[in-house]
């Protein structure tokens, strides 16, 4: 299973805690990890992504192991750990403050 | 036994406020959507319990959400606003083209008839429709598409389209206000629009009595008149006998005529209410007294109503969707500050009271009388 960690505001959204695990079929990749959550959780669809374009919303970052994927193709293949469970994929909002 | 839920959107969620008939002791329910902007709430005319929430976040974006329950249980609905055909732009702020972007909705307002169908008013600003209880969303792209659209510029909080009027008494009607557009009027439902600012006068825009061009603020209506419409502008209280086809002002011996909130009592179509604001910069009320302004003379002639309200050091805003007014026999009028107080008076504003101090800013107030 693959685990994906939310931003405070979506795990309100989806009524879940900070972590969701998810089965991805195929080759597991940002976007197919994206469509896994946004099938499982259809609340989530436009929130992370464009709902036409699918572009990343401009502020949110994915991270997996340490890694800011965030500018990667949505299509190449994330690191063996996350498609393991052994480590996170994370969408992290900015930060807010002053 | 008849009951009032006062709807309040604010920066930080929605919170239901619920009173019986005496409106003096309320319930509080909320945060719901804690932590996301809650732009506007609005339960429909025709089956109260059936609400509609506007819930964004700079992060996130556009949420809708439907209640079924009268706002005990909310399900994320369809947040999908896809301009139709070529986007088109408008103007910037430093006067270049700017393709129209979705950024959120300001605005819900339910149809008079149908619980499934309601309206979005969005920024940037257009006209959305839905008609299976906010799954999907079809753009009247009509009035985003106007000849004069290309020249609409967007006021400080952006060019959003903030007031939706549906009239019983003229089904096809819709009048729509956006920032700093003007107000609009279809009388074919959304299919074409007819600028209506004839009157209106705006000494920030080049050509001052321009047909387009004028920050409205909020427009107001009473049902048995629905010709008479009442406007809060930038500057200046407006008022029009026709529809919206030529405007006077009635500002009258208001201390300052800027503001953001106008409504008009329940009961009595020529009582209306405003909040002054300071000015264009000074966003918050004059002299740290916050004062209600009643005309019951249809404008012109206005009393402060003060009793029950702060009367110094009070420096708060009242924003566009802050106000609302419920149709039991004494009319009740609510509004909402930038300070997260929300007031209520249940003697048509003669005397007020603070029924929450400590919210997060207030965005908007609605009220439902439930019999």
């Amino acid at each position: 299973m693959i685990r994906v960690v939310l931003p405070a505001n979506l795990r309100t959204l989806a009524s879940v805690g900070k972590e969701v695990e998810l089965r991805v079929d195929g080759q597991v990749t940002q976007r197919s990890v994206l469509d896994a959550l946004e099938a499982e959780y259809p609340m989530l669809q436009g929130t992370i992504r464009d709902s036409t374009t699918k572009k990343r919303r401009p502020l949110l970052r994915f991270y997996a192991c340490e890694e800011d994927r965030s500018e990667d193709s949505p299509d190449d293949p994330l690191p063996a750990e996350v498609a393991a469970g052994r480590e996170p994929y994370l969408i992290v909002g900015a930060i807010a403050g002053g | 036994m008849t009951k009032v839920r006062l709807l309040v959107g604010t920066h930080k969620g929605a919170f239901v406020l619920t009173s019986d008939e005496r409106r003096q002791t309320w319930k509080v329910d909320g945060p719901h959507f804690a932590g996301w902007d809650v732009y506007h709430l609005k339960g429909s005319p025709v089956d109260p319990n059936r609400l509609y929430a506007a819930q964004s976040r700079g992060w996130f974006g556009q949420v809708v959400q439907r209640s079924d329950d009268g706002g005990a249980t909310w399900n994320p609905v369809g947040n999908e606003f896809k301009y139709e055909g070529d986007t088109h732009t408008h103007k910037w702020y430093d006067n270049s083209d700017h393709p129209y972007e979705f950024l959120r909705v300001w605005h819900l307002e339910p149809s008079l008839t149908d619980p499934d169908t309601v309206y979005a008013g969005v920024e940037d600003a257009s006209l959305f429709k839905s008609t299976d209880a906010g799954k999907t969303w079809e753009e009247l792209s009509a009035l985003r598409t106007h000849p004069s659209a290309p020249t609409w510029a967007p006021g400080a909080g952006g060019l959003c389209l903030h007031t939706i009027i549906l009239d019983k008494t003229h089904p096809d009607r819709i009048i729509t206000a956006i920032s700093s557009a003007g107000a609009f009027r279809s009388d074919d439902a959304g299919k074409s629009w007819l600028p209506i600012n004839r009157g209106l006068r705006s000494n920030y825009i080049p050509d001052q009595d321009a047909e387009v061009g004028h920050c409205v603020h909020h427009v107001a209506m009473h049902p048995s008149k629905p010709n008479v419409l009442f406007m809060q502008k930038h500057w200046d209280v407006m008022r029009s006998d026709d529809a919206g086809d030529n405007w006077r002002e009635v500002s009258g011996n208001l201390p300052t005529d800027f503001g953001f909130v106008i409504d008009v009592h329940s009961h009595e179509p020529e009582t209306v209410y405003v909040v002054p604001i300071t000015s264009d910069s000074d966003h918050f009320v004059p002299e740290g007294k916050l004062r209600v302004y009643r005309s019951r003379t249809g404008g012109n002639e206005w009393e402060a109503l003060t009793k029950g309200l702060p009367q110094k050091d009070c420096y708060v805003n009242v924003l566009r969707d802050a106000m609302a007014v419920d149709s039991l026999d004494s009319c009740g009028v609510y509004f909402g500050t930038s300070g997260g107080q929300v007031y209520a008076s249940a003697d048509a504003g003669d005397s007020w009271k603070a029924i929450v101090h400590d919210l997060p800013a207030v965005l908007s107030v609605e009220v439902q009388t439930l019999q």
